[in-house]
């Protein structure tokens, strides 16, 4: 981290844990729930964020001085519909099935409060170096409660990771199965989401009780 | 009765926030007292049934594959598909601003009600949703896709009330430290999500009657009843194993 000074590290840091945008902003809460029955879809998700906060903290942060403050939500959609639009062509191209999978939910990057908010919150008043380094560690937040999310529900709805039968075969009746685990099947379904990140947020304040709301 | 059947649909089945998550943000932001929610939900409504037949027009005349036909045959196999979420997300920063000014104008006690929300409904996840389902579900005429818009904010309208209403009454219960606010908001919805899977039987036959009546006793009843969630929920997953049962079969 020679590059980084301390308080550029945090920028990166800081999000991952204690101020998490998920759990401690209440930030992007739609896309989080609704395509994490699937692992792969969770990381898809999680990169294409990546990228468009990112570039698009960058963006607005090199524009922050010539943006009229009555216009700039307008600004700032356009910049993120166009960089969702790269984002999407690209899922199109490449990866066929799983844009199908994560359907309108690419398009609701454009809406993800996440990327709004740390436009408002972080570009609009900073330079594109920290903007940059503010938007991936926001993004990398968002994946890590994404991915443990979708890790769970697949490793306990299917029994597979990212398509692998770790679990053993459910028809066939091979390693855990062969003793009488059955899938919970629940697990897939949208409402376990919200009370898995439910979850999160319990273990999490149990043990940093300064996040404790009264 | 196809109006009446998406419109029942997109309050119930395919709920806003129960079932795809729309507008998580500030349904979570907003619904700590009843009276602002009530402010929101309408403001939803009225803008969903604004945007989404506009949008409608906007991908039938202009975004869909061959939508350029009515400017002639050489624009036929034009594909601007790729254009919809800026269309989209313009139409709607602008129809927010418009009904915003003409609220402002013809409805002085309305918008002073609605005022803050309108700003920030540009950027709900619910609005923007509303539109991309109405294009990728392919409804067919203008008036359905109105009825869309309209039932899927009752649908909005519901959730949050019903969230602001549990989370009024649930300031005096004893939830541990960890959980207090957004941990329990969380369970709660998806508890109530838990219970709106149950309408899912409701359009596909049967005594559809009855059953929307009962579920809808169970939802009010945990709305009052906070500390019998527990049971509630049984009941619930009691309800929903007879529903999958009755589908099966």
């Amino acid at each position: 981290m020679g590059l980084l000074s301390k308080k550029d590290a945090a920028l990166i840091t800081d999000p991952l844990a204690d101020n998490n945008p998920i759990t401690i902003q209440v930030l992007g809460i739609c896309s989080a729930l609704a395509i994490t029955a699937e692992l792969k879809a969770s990381i898809v998700m999680s990169l294409s964020v990546l990228f468009v906060l990112g570039v698009g903290n960058v963006v607005i942060s090199l524009m922050r001085n010539i943006i009229p403050s009555k216009i700039r939500i307008i600004v700032q959609l356009i910049v993120v519909a166009t960089l969702v639009i790269i984002v999407d062509q690209v899922l199109k191209a490449f990866a066929y099935d799983l844009s199908k999978t994560l359907s309108v939910f690419i398009g609701l990057i454009i809406t993800n409060c996440i990327i709004m908010g740390r436009f408002e919150a972080f570009a609009l008043g900073n330079g594109p170096w920290r903007s940059f380094l503010d938007g991936i560690g926001n993004a990398l937040g968002y994946a890590v409660i994404l991915i443990i999310v979708g890790f769970f529900r697949e490793l306990l709805g299917s029994g597979t990771l990212l398509g692998f039968k770790v679990l053993g075969d459910p028809i066939e009746k091979t390693g855990l199965y062969a003793l009488g685990y059955e899938n919970n099947g629940f697990m897939l379904l949208s409402p376990m989401a919200l009370i898995v990140v439910g979850i999160i947020i319990w273990v999490q304040r149990t043990r940093n009780k300064a996040l404790v709301e009264d | 009765m196809e109006h009446i059947e998406l419109f029942f649909k997109s309050i119930f089945i395919d709920n806003m926030v129960f079932a795809t998550f729309l507008g998580m943000c500030s349904y979570l932001a907003v619904s700590k007292k009843v009276s602002t929610a009530v402010g929101l939900g309408a403001a939803v409504i009225f803008v969903l049934a604004v945007t989404v037949p506009v949008n409608w027009l906007l991908d039938q005349y202009l975004l869909q594959p061959g939508a350029l036909k009515w400017l002639g045959a050489e624009y036929a196999d034009y594909d601007l598909s790729f254009l919809s979420f800026i269309m989209f997300i313009a139409t709607i920063a602008t129809m927010v601003q418009l009904v915003e000014i003409i609220v402002e104008k013809f409805a002085p006690a309305l918008y002073n009600s609605l005022g803050i929300f309108l700003p920030l409904i540009a950027v709900n996840c619910a609005i923007l949703g509303g539109s991309l389902f109405m294009q990728s579900r392919e409804i067919p005429t203008l008036g359905l896709s109105l009825t869309y818009g309209v039932g899927s904010g009752i649908g909005w309208f519901l959730a949050i009330l019903a969230i602001a209403a549990i989370r009024e009454k649930i300031r005096y219960s004893s939830v541990p430290p960890a959980l207090r606010g957004l941990g329990i908001t969380f369970i709660i919805t998806g508890l109530m999500a838990i219970g709106f899977m149950s309408f899912g039987g409701m359009l596909t036959g049967g005594d559809d009657e009855g059953k929307k009546e009962e579920t809808t006793a169970v939802q009010v009843e945990k709305k009052e009843v906070e500390e019998k969630k527990v049971e509630t929920t049984e009941e619930k997953a009691e309800e929903l194993a007879n529903n999958t049962k009755e589908i099966t079969e």
